[in-house]
C-alpha cells in the first residue's frame, strides 16, 4: 500500500519562506499570486492491505514524528 | 557538579560545552554518544548546538527520537538539570520538555552574532548568579531560531516566570514570539535558549557573560 502523507503548518503560523516564494512569484511576473504557504510530502510504502489500520498508523506517525502539531497539521491519503 | 554532554551526530558545539564545562567546573564531562541508552550519574546533562541528523524532518526532530534521550527525560522528570543550547533547546521542544517551537528566522537567513538579551528571571538554578533585568551578550549562529507558542501558552510562560532570558529592545535576530530567547521548564529544572553562554566564558573569545550561567549550576548542585 502506498502512502502520502502533507504537512503544512497551522493557520495562524507565521511562514516566512511562503512569504518569500511569493514575492519571487510576483518579480516574475505572476502578478495574480496572493498569500502562499508552503508545506512538505512525503511518500511511504507501508506492508499490508488493512486501509483502516493503515490509517491509524499513519495518523500515529504524524503526531510522534512526521508532524509537529504545535505549529503543523497533517493530512493523510491512501492510494 | 558532575555534568554530561550529549553527542550527535552532526552537533558542532558539543566540545564547546566540553570546554566551557572543563574550564568553569575543574572536571571533564562525560560525553555521551546518542545511541547509548544509559546516562552516567551526573547533575546536569547538556544537549549542545548543531544540527544534528543534518537537520532532517526539522531541526531537532530526528534527535528527539535517539535512544539516549529515553534517559534525558528520565533525569528531566527526576528532576535532574538539562541545558540544550541552540540545537539542544530545538532537541527539548521535539522532546516536548519544553513547550513551543523554533522556525525559520523571520528574515531566511542564517545569523551569526553577538546579541544583547536580559535576563528576565533569576529564580532558577542557571539564571540565580545573574541580577534581574541584567544585561548580557551572548552570540547567536541559528536559521531556526524564532520562537513560536500560541497565545495561551505564551501567557503561561509569561505568568510562571519562565522566560529566562529575552533579545534586548531592538535585538530580537529571529522574530521570536514576545523576543523571547530561553525558557525554563515547569519545574524549573530544564532550560533552553537559542544564544550561546558557552562561547562566552573566556576573555580570549570576546566576553564572559556566559560564565554567571555556569556558576549558578555549580552554585545550585554543589
Amino acid at each position: 500500500m502506498k502512502a502520502r502523507v502533507f504537512i503544512t503548518l497551522k493557520n495562524g503560523v507565521l511562514d516566512p519562506q511562503g512569504k518569500a516564494i511569493g514575492h519571487a512569484l510576483n518579480g516574475l511576473g505572476f502578478g495574480s499570486v496572493g498569500e502562499v504557504r508552503q508545506g512538505k510530502v512525503i511518500d511511504l510504502e507501508l506492508a499490508g492491505s488493512d486501509a483502516e489500520a493503515a490509517k491509524a498508523d499513519l495518523k500515529a506517525m504524524c503526531e510522534k514524528l512526521l508532524a509537529n502539531t504545535v505549529i503543523e497539521k497533517y493530512e493523510i491519503e491512501l492510494k | 557538579m558532575k555534568s554530561a554532554v550529549i553527542v550527535f551526530p552532526a552537533a558542532n558545539c558539543d566540545r564547546d560545552a566540553k570546554v566551557a564545562l572543563e574550564q568553569m567546573t575543574g572536571k571533564t564531562p562525560h560525553m555521551v554518544w546518542h545511541q547509548d541508552s544509559a546516562l552516567p550519574d551526573v547533575d546536569l546533562v547538556v544537549l549542545p548546538g548543531g544540527f544534528s541528523y543534518g537537520d532532517y524532518l526539522r531541526c531537532g526532530a530526528m534527535a528527539s527520537q535517539s535512544a539516549v534521550m529515553k534517559s534525558v527525560k528520565a533525569h528531566a522528570d527526576k528532576g535532574g538539570m538539562v541545558l540544550g543550547i541552540c540545537n539542544g533547546f530545538q532537541v527539548l521542544t521535539e522532546s516536548h520538555l519544553l513547550p513551543g517551537a523554533l522556525m525559520r528566522n523571520a528574515a531566511l537567513k542564517f545569523v551569526c552574532k553577538p546579541v544583547g538579551l536580559e535576563v528576565q528571571e533569576t529564580q532558577s538554578g542557571f539564571t540565580r548568579k545573574y541580577e534581574n533585568g541584567q544585561r548580557v551578550t551572548f552570540p547567536v549562529a541559528h536559521g531556526e531560531g524564532s520562537y513560536f507558542a500560541d497565545d495561551e501558552t505564551l501567557d503561561r510562560l509569561e505568568g510562571e516566570n519562565r522566560v529566562a532570558f529575552r533579545y534586548a529592545a531592538g535585538e530580537n535576530p529571529n522574530g521570536s514570539a514576545r523576543n523571547i530567547a530561553g525558557i525554563l521548564s515547569e519545574k524549573r529544572n530544564v532550560l533552553g535558549l537559542m544564544p550561546h553562554p558557552e562561547r562566552v566564558v573566556d576573555d580570549v573569545l570576546g566576553g564572559t557573560d556566559g560564565r554567571n550561567l555556569f556558576q549558578s549550576l555549580i552554585e545550585s548542585l554543589s
